[in-house]
């Protein structure tokens, strides 16, 4: 049906470029594979992917202290810090008058809280004169800057008019640097002091959990799919209804079990003591700490491990385990030589579930974590619902989400995202 | 065991069982002994237990019952991976995560044997089924035929005596497997080792084997070279099984000798060879190949028997012509001739005499 014109062209029969032909008849095809998915597409972009965002974006937005302090922000632009004094008699007459409109709107409080996060006291402070400032007269000759100090003696410190300075532009990145345990210092960003880094620590243990998590589950894990793999489908089938047994239960209740088990006076400690093998007054720790996590998180995410592993090794052939044997191999030299380097695969896809979900668990750490066994995913949850500190939350999560990318896209260099299977 | 191996025998199996589920026997009382060098086929409809025989010889069944020999030692308890047998599986089985030449030195390598002494072999095996370029390919990055080479090198690469090769070439094209047939003979020859080789393809085991054992119902029907198996079956399952062939059916009416005389159910006495008969009044399946068969009477035997036949269909191949015939009541009797410039091309309706010679048509059991 095709012609081969002189310029090299393909034409259809009709005489239009082949190309152009084959484009329109494609593109109704397109046209209706977009129309199946545009429900859900929405439904994700106005559900999740618009907030999801809208949170990033807190981790640098800034606006509330030049948006409720205009003038002071303005009049304290030419204040330089490092002098030691307190600004002019200008920009407290600016604060004033930014606070009256401030305090009939009541947005006091909040660039309170906010100033908060960066110098403790700071919340207290607005407060205070958010209510007070309502009866100054700015229009006497009165110092207004003894009247904020009459108010409260912080005022007549350089701290808190070098925080605002420092959070006056409308862009930050002081929430990132909180998040990896540094601050906005006179001279660029600094270490926070020993006591308030908690962040890099937790990030690291987040880590190391994950990964022992993910170790675990691998070693767990691998045998049984390797026999449910090799099992006569009728018995396979049995087992993969335990393997799957777990998921119908509540989550909850699964980590609540494992509560139970692991307790001081739980059903692990109460055998052991009743066998001998650790005495009464001695019984193991083995919940509210590392150990309780990731014993609970392992069995949790096991199936996730399991199931990739076991759709690929369901494609290994049984033959090459036997060709390796008929060319000299031990069980063992063959189990390790050519089968084990088939079912890589399987492991790259469970780790990576594993690993991925376990990064960002929350529950489970939650309820069995303790202090030393809480995930970063817990601080971001507390300064979400208890603290109110969203900007840090998000920068948090925003870390989180990057190291997650890093490591996928580590993970592809160095073993190849080709060689991941969920199936066949 | 010793005292019992038969002189000359590498390969022996003696009263071989096998049951995989303790009900059925797959393989019924397998008898074979082979000597070295010797290139045997399994050859046998499916499921006739060709595969089973091979994998407890490979060792990975076992025996049920009986007793498997590989030069003279008893290996019913020696694992696969001490028993030295090259292996070429129908799929190939060759190692998808490693390179051809990784595929090739793995024997070697677990052998315990030297990098340069290895590299040396894989490329003397890969030259040896002309395939030295393709080391460092993977096994997915050949085709069928190169993969099929491959196989065949690894089985041979740590100089295995005996080889033992399951329907190898089930994969491949018509003309590919005519190829590979050629050159698996060939590198059997070549390096005098023992193959038993299992294929339900006919023409393969004839072409290929210096023997030809016929599987059916976990027995072996009939060993023979196979020029014996096409032109003496012994049975009538190895005259169906083997070739074309043209049955009739009848009754023995007397046997002397070497000649046996069938009445055949439409009444037409017939002189035979008997075969598996013994004695008057038995039923028997006589068969006659198509190209033994004649019609014309010029070159008919002055003694031969004749038996009156209608064409049916003229089928035109080439090289030869194929007739179909009603004969006796048997609608289905094939005669072939050579297409010579001499042949008559007989058209459906005619009227012909047919005739053979006593020796070609053989009494086999009903
Ligand atoms: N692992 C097995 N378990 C149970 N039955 C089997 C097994 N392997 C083969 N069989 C049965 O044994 C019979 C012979 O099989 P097989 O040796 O593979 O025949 P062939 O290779 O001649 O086709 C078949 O009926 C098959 O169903
Ligand atoms: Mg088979």
């Amino acid at each position: 049906m095709s012609d081969q014109t002189t310029s090299g062209r393909v034409l259809a029969a009709d005489g239009t470029p082949l190309k152009t032909s084959l484009a329109r008849a494609l593109r109704r095809q397109k046209l209706r594979a977009l129309a199946l998915i545009a429900p859900l597409l929405l439904f994700v972009l106005i559900t999740f992917i618009a907030p999801i965002a809208d949170m990033l974006f807190r981790s640098v937005e800034n606006q509330i202290v030049v948006e409720t302090l205009p003038q002071t922000v303005s009049a304290l632009a030419d204040w330089d810090p490092e002098s030691g004094d307190t600004p002019g008699e200008d920009v407290y007459r600016a604060l004033a008058a930014d606070l009256k409109i401030a305090a009939k709107a009541k947005t006091h409080t909040r660039l309170g809280t906010r100033l908060n996060y960066e110098l403790t006291g700071a919340s207290s402070l607005f407060r205070k004169s958010g209510r007070q400032v309502k009866k100054m007269d700015l229009e006497g000759d009165a110092s207004i800057k003894d009247a904020f100090i009459k108010i409260d003696k912080d005022w007549g410190k350089p701290d808190i008019w070098r925080t605002i300075q420092t959070y006056s532009p409308r862009y930050t990145n002081g929430y990132f640097l909180n998040a990896v345990d540094m601050q906005k210092g006179p001279d660029g960003p600094e270490a926070r002091p020993e006591n308030q880094q908690i962040y890099l620590m937790l990030f690291g243990r987040t880590l190391f959990m994950s990964l022992m998590i993910t170790g675990s589950c691998i070693l767990l894990g691998y045998p049984v799919a390797w026999i449910l793999a090799n099992l006569p489908a009728r018995s396979a089938n049995m087992l993969m209804i335990l393997v799957l047994l777990p998921f119908w239960t509540s989550l909850l209740v699964r980590t609540s079990a494992w509560k139970v088990m692991l307790q001081q006076q739980g059903v692990i400690n109460d055998v052991l003591v009743w066998l001998g093998l650790v005495g009464d007054d001695a019984r193991l720790v083995m919940i509210n700490n590392q150990f309780g996590t990731i014993v609970a998180m392992t069995h949790i995410l096991l199936p996730f491990m399991i199931l990739p592993m076991y759709s690929v090794m369901q494609t290994i052939q049984p033959t090459y385990l036997r060709a390796a044997k008929s060319l000299g191999a031990t069980n063992w030299t063959a189990f390790w030589r050519v089968y084990f380097p088939q079912s890589v695969p399987g492991i790259g896809a469970g780790s990576i579930l594993v690993f991925i979900l376990s990064i960002g668990y929350y529950i489970t750490p939650e309820i069995v974590g303790g202090n030393t066994g809480t995930f970063i995913s817990n601080r971001i949850a507390y300064h979400i619902s208890s603290s109110l500190n969203w900007g840090l939350a998000a920068a948090l999560g925003a870390i989180l989400l990057a190291v997650v990318l890093l490591l996928y896209y580590a993970y592809d260099k160095i073993v190849g995202i080709d060689n991941v299977k969920l199936g066949g | 065991m010793a005292d019992t191996q038969s002189p000359g025998a590498f390969v022996e199996f003696e009263r071989v069982q096998k049951s995989y589920d303790g009900e059925n026997l797959v393989v019924k009382d397998l008898n074979l002994i082979m000597p070295k060098g010797e290139f045997l086929t399994m050859l046998g409809p499916s499921g006739s237990g060709k595969t089973t025989c091979l994998m407890m010889l490979a060792g990975f069944e076992t025996a049920t019952h009986g007793d498997i020999r590989l030069d003279g030692v008893s290996i019913n308890n020696i694992p696969p991976h001490k028993r030295g047998i090259g292996m070429v599986f129908q799929n190939y089985a060759l190692f998808p995560h490693m390179t051809v030449a990784e595929n090739l030195s793995f024997p070697l390598e677990v052998r315990k044997i030297g990098k340069s002494e290895r590299e040396q072999k894989v490329k003397r095996v890969l030259d040896m089924v002309q395939m030295g370029e393709f080391g460092g390919r993977r096994p997915a990055q050949l085709s069928g035929g190169q993969q099929q080479r491959i196989a065949l090198a690894r089985a041979l690469v740590f100089e295995a005596e005996l080889v033992l090769m399951d329907e190898p070439l089930g994969a491949l094209d018509k003309q590919l497997r005519e190829h590979m047939q050629f050159e698996i003979k060939r590198i059997a020859d070549n390096l005098g080792i023992t193959v038993v080789y299992v294929t339900h393809d006919q023409t393969e085991a004839l072409t290929m084997s210096d023997r030809v054992a016929v599987f059916d119902d976990g027995r072996i029907q009939q060993l023979a070279p196979p020029d014996k198996l096409y032109e003496a079956p012994e049975n009538s399952f190895v005259a169906q099984f083997i070739g074309e062939n043209n049955t009739l059916e009848g009754v023995v009416k007397e046997i002397k000798g070497d000649t046996a005389l069938v009445r055949l159910d439409d009444g037409e006495l017939i002189d035979c060879k008997p075969v598996n008969v013994t004695q008057p009044g038995e039923r028997t399946r006589v068969s006659i190949r198509p190209e033994r068969v004649e019609y014309n009477k010029s070159r008919l035997h002055a003694d031969a028997h004749t038996l009156k036949a209608e064409v049916l269909e003229f089928i035109y191949m080439g090289d030869i012509f194929r007739t179909r015939l009603r004969v006796a009541g048997n609608e289905d009797f094939i005669i072939k001739t050579r297409n010579a410039p001499d042949q008559v091309r007989l058209q459906p309706g005619t009227q012909i005499e047919i005739g053979w010679l006593p020796e070609d048509c053989r009494a086999l059991d009903a």
